[in-house]
């Protein structure tokens, strides 16, 4: 072989030599990475574009409403004509009411789930179980919304006989099931990233399968764990939808849960379904209780990202 | 030692087309000068020197870490696609310096093929993973596309194996299979030269000897630089072998001469198995 | 010497007690077993209300003439025809938007950003704007989108902020499907001469396709049941005209759904439920969609 092909080798050769100086294809080598380049940057002029304009028209607000009456009032009345009232706490409260419930709606339940997945459950269990976890993380939170005011509250105010249509109660229990899969698939990862071996050496010891889970494993997986639960309450706060629907729109100082309430982000959504018209002390309100909404998030993401750095497992 | 060479390559039933008598008068394809390779902080290759000629098979053995791979992956500079490495001293391919600024690296892969220690066909038809090289090279022609990959095909010597079946996934095909396809690729865009990378490491005895007997055929038309664990085969396939350890060329010479007669102790000592 | 007591290691367990605790440990093991699998068991079952819920109280309500009727203020007569097309609109334009912007810096990040502080920040970046409430999201929308660039509450307002909210979900999508085509290939490619950009296109993200189909069809899964940004950014939901273009005023599914829900009347509550409905059904598909393509192309390597 090899003698019949030698004209031919110099055509193939000379035909790439020459669409080897295409300088289209030269040009667009070099011109891609600048491209590729500033469609990330987009990310980045997204953040510098929600801090601009979170801090820009905060500070126009509170050269409206003192800064210091915003973050120690404990009254909210924003649309009061003759004595409009801008004092954060009671929206703050709302909040954290909600996370709350939700919080130790979600943890028991996620942690449990997570437990039963990464130990005691079969492949094929998890085959099925896990997809139904995801479907219920993919369910909008207008429905979860609309699931919580015309049935989870109903029902509780069987049970609560002073429970009012709107309370702090029904939807921090509905936020605390959206934020269950959350929980059980973030903590679950962190388990199941614990070695077998480890596992296998405490079951050879006679352990059962709780005390390997309790004494082995949920201690390895700690900073995972703790991570999930700092998101999924991250989440709970920023959540707007279900707590619109359900909460109600009356900002409240008190400890209570089967009052109405407000959260910041109903607040939010408030005053965006209304006429607040362009300019006005409400209009700049949002964006100050969004910054303020913003900055509790943010802390709570530096958290999780601080635990799992500095937690993180050497196995 | 050196009677179980030669009764390995008869074994092999490979002709012995290495001959002795092959003098230093081809002309050079590579030349490597005082070359140094960095990873980082760790030194990898040491002052190598090593020419390479045409239409000769080089190859380069030496225990897991010594740097061949390292050195034959420096002669594409496929070694730049790892992040923190350096280099010093020349590398000439065809005269011209490859690590000159000028030098286009996509030049340079054009003329000098590879074939990889995995055998790694894209998971695309048989005919699209042969006519990859021509076409990302300009060629776009259905007609001269088909001659090409049967050309490649049947210069692998696999077309008789897959000429019915084209268009299936190369990914249905064995491991020994898939490597004749990745060598009928390199050969689809006519290289100069060469480079396998442990090109039978991961496959059967049977796939490794076809393997083998192709590379005595390419001999014919491409100078091939074959790097190998496997030092019966570098006896049975082999004109030229260069012993590295450690990041240096012990020892060059002719491979029938390293074999049967190495100068140096350690080289001695590796191809008799007491270390590697 | 010899040895006349027992070897201390066994005086220090006393066996009988080891069995004796034995029975009582592997009833806890027992019980909690039970626990778990019911708090698993627990959260399948809301899901399993919810959606008996919305079906019997909505079904009723789904019929040809909800779809082709406009927003009404009789429940009987309102239907969800602009709501449904006005979510396919935001679909035209989210969907392009976020896979160019999601897809590219991803490309960028994975193959071209070299280790250093400012790809770093990028990737800080990310990961915490996927951390950020969508209702900000809308607040952004509302100054830069609708305000600033005087976009109003049209399609493309709406359809570059929700953009640019399931933007980190898509880029971390597909980093991870580019990161899963293996390293030999793009060395194939950069071996036959190919340039960087020619291995991307013809190799890398041939490759990496199904994974960032499947992400990205879940990321646009949650554009399309959103609801806050729509709503701080001002989308309408009285309308009673199908939009025209990408510069026009629209509503949306999930706006229609908040608007009956917070509606007093019962019968708007199965109105709402229907909506809810039609709402599940587009993003049952598409999810069935991203699980078919992970199906048919996993493990292809």
């Amino acid at each position: 072989m090899g003698n019949p092909a030698a004209p031919k080798r110099a055509t193939v050769r000379q035909m790439i030599a020459k669409s080897a100086g295409n300088k289209r294809k030269r040009a667009a080598e070099r011109a891609v990475p600048v491209v590729l380049f500033l469609i990330a940057a987009v990310s980045v002029l997204t953040t510098i574009g929600i801090v601009g304009t979170l801090v820009a028209e905060t500070v126009t607000f509170f050269t409206k409403v003192p800064f210091w009456s915003f973050i120690t009032g404990r009254e909210w009345l924003p649309f009061s004509n003759k004595d409009a009232q801008f004092g954060i706490l009671p929206l703050i409260i709302g909040t954290l009411k909600v996370t709350f419930i939700a919080v130790i709606t979600a943890v028991p339940i996620g942690l449990s789930a997570a437990i039963y997945l990464s130990e005691y459950a079969s492949d094929n269990t998890r085959r099925i179980i896990k997809p139904v976890l995801e479907v219920l993380a993919g369910i909008p939170t207008i429905v979860y919304g609309f699931f919580a005011l015309t049935f989870v509250t109903p029902l509780l105010q069987t049970v609560i006989p002073g429970l009012k249509i709107f309370n702090a109660l029904s939807p921090g229990i509905v936020v605390g099931i959206m934020i269950i899969p959350m929980i059980a698939s973030l903590s679950e990862d962190a388990m199941s990233a614990v070695p077998n071996p480890i596992r296998e050496g405490a079951l050879a010891l006679g352990a059962t399968r709780f005390e390997v889970a309790v004494k082995v494993v949920l201690p390895a997986a700690l900073s995972g764990i703790l991570a999930s639960v700092v998101l999924a309450t991250s989440r709970a706060i920023g959540e707007t939808m279900i707590v619109s629907l359900a909460g109600g729109a009356t900002p409240a100082f008190n400890l209570g849960f089967t009052d109405s309430i407000q959260t910041m982000t109903a607040y939010i959504v408030q005053v965006s379904t209304g006429d607040a018209g362009y300019g006005t002390p409400i209009y700049y309100s949002i964006y100050a209780v969004g910054f303020t909404l913003f900055l509790f998030t943010l802390l709570m993401n530096w958290i999780a990202h601080r635990i799992t750095k500095r937690f993180r497992e050497a196995y | 030692m050196v009677q179980v060479m030669e009764r390995t390559r008869e074994r092999a039933g490979l002709k012995q087309t290495a001959a002795p008598a092959v003098p230093d008068v081809r002309p050079l394809v590579y030349d490597t000068k005082l070359l140094n390779l960095w990873y980082g902080n760790h030194h990898a290759l040491k002052n190598i020197d090593l020419p390479i000629r045409e239409n000769e098979v080089t190859a380069i053995i030496g225990p897991s870490g010594c740097g061949k791979s390292t050195y034959i992956k420096t002669l594409n500079r496929m070694v730049e696609l790892v992040d923190d490495v350096r280099t010093s001293g020349e590398i000439l391919y065809r005269s011209r310096n490859i690590f000159d600024r000028n030098y286009p690296v996509e030049e340079l892969r054009t003329r000098v093929g590879m074939v990889f220690q995995k055998p790694n066909p894209f998971p695309k038809s048989i005919y699209d993973n042969v006519a990859y090289g021509p076409r990302i090279h300009g060629i776009r022609n259905r007609q001269i596309l088909d001659e090409i990959v049967e050309k490649s095909l049947r210069g692998a010597a696999i077309w008789d194996e897959v000429k019915d079946r084209l268009n299936t996934n190369a990914y249905s095909l064995s491991g020994g299979q898939q490597q004749r396809i990745c060598i009928a690729r390199a050969l689809a865009i006519e290289p100069d030269v060469i480079l396998m990378d442990e090109p039978t490491s991961a496959l059967d005895p049977i796939s490794t000897l076809k393997v083998e007997e192709l590379v005595q055929e390419l001999r014919e038309d491409y100078s091939i630089v074959i790097v190998t664990h496997n030092m019966q085969q570098a006896a049975r396939i082999s004109d030229r072998t260069a012993f590295f350890l450690s990041g240096e060329v012990v020892e060059f010479d002719e491979t029938d001469k390293m074999f049967s007669n190495p100068e140096h102790k350690r080289t001695e000592d590796y191809i008799s198995g007491r270390f590697g | 010497m010899r040895i006349t007591e027992k070897p201390p290691a066994r005086v220090l367990i006393d066996r009988e007690a080891v069995a004796g605790r034995m029975g009582f440990r592997k009833a806890v093991n027992a019980a909690f077993s039970v626990l778990f699998l019911s708090a698993t068991l627990l959260a399948l079952l809301v899901l399993g209300v919810l959606f008996y819920r919305i079906v019997s109280q909505g079904f009723g309500h789904l019929s040809p003439a909800f779809f082709e009727n406009f927003a009404s203020r009789m429940p009987e007569k309102a239907g969800v025809k602009a709501a449904l097309v006005g979510s396919l609109w935001l679909m035209a334009v989210v969907a392009p938007v976020s896979l160019i912007l999601g897809i590219g810096t991803a490309v960028y990040l994975e193959e071209y950003a070299k280790k250093n502080r400012l790809n770093d920040f990028i990737r800080m970046n990310i990961s915490n704007l996927a951390g950020v409430p969508s209702v900000v999201f809308g607040l952004l929308g509302l100054t830069i989108f609708v305000r600033a660039l005087a976009l109003g509450n049209s399609i493309l307002a709406a359809g570059f902020t929700m953009s640019l909210l399931i933007l980190p979900v898509i880029i971390v999508a597909a980093q991870e499907a580019i990161r899963s085509v293996p390293r030999e290939l793009r060395e194939a490619s950069y071996g036959m001469g190919a340039t960087k950009w020619q291995t991307i296109i013809r190799v890398v993200l041939p490759g990496a396709v199904p994974g960032i189909l499947t992400g990205s069809i879940l990321a646009l899964s949650r554009a399309i049941g959103e609801t806050a940004p729509l709503i701080v950014i001002g989308v309408p939901v009285i309308i009673q005209f199908l939009p025209a273009g990408v510069l026009d005023t629209f509503t949306a599914l999930p706006m229609q759904i908040y608007d009956w829900a917070k509606r007093p009347q019962a019968a708007f509550q199965e109105v709402a439920s229907a909506g809810i409905i039609v709402l599940l059904a587009l993003l049952l598909a598409m999810n069935s969609v991203a699980v078919l393509i992970r199906n048919k192309f996993q493990k292809r390597y």
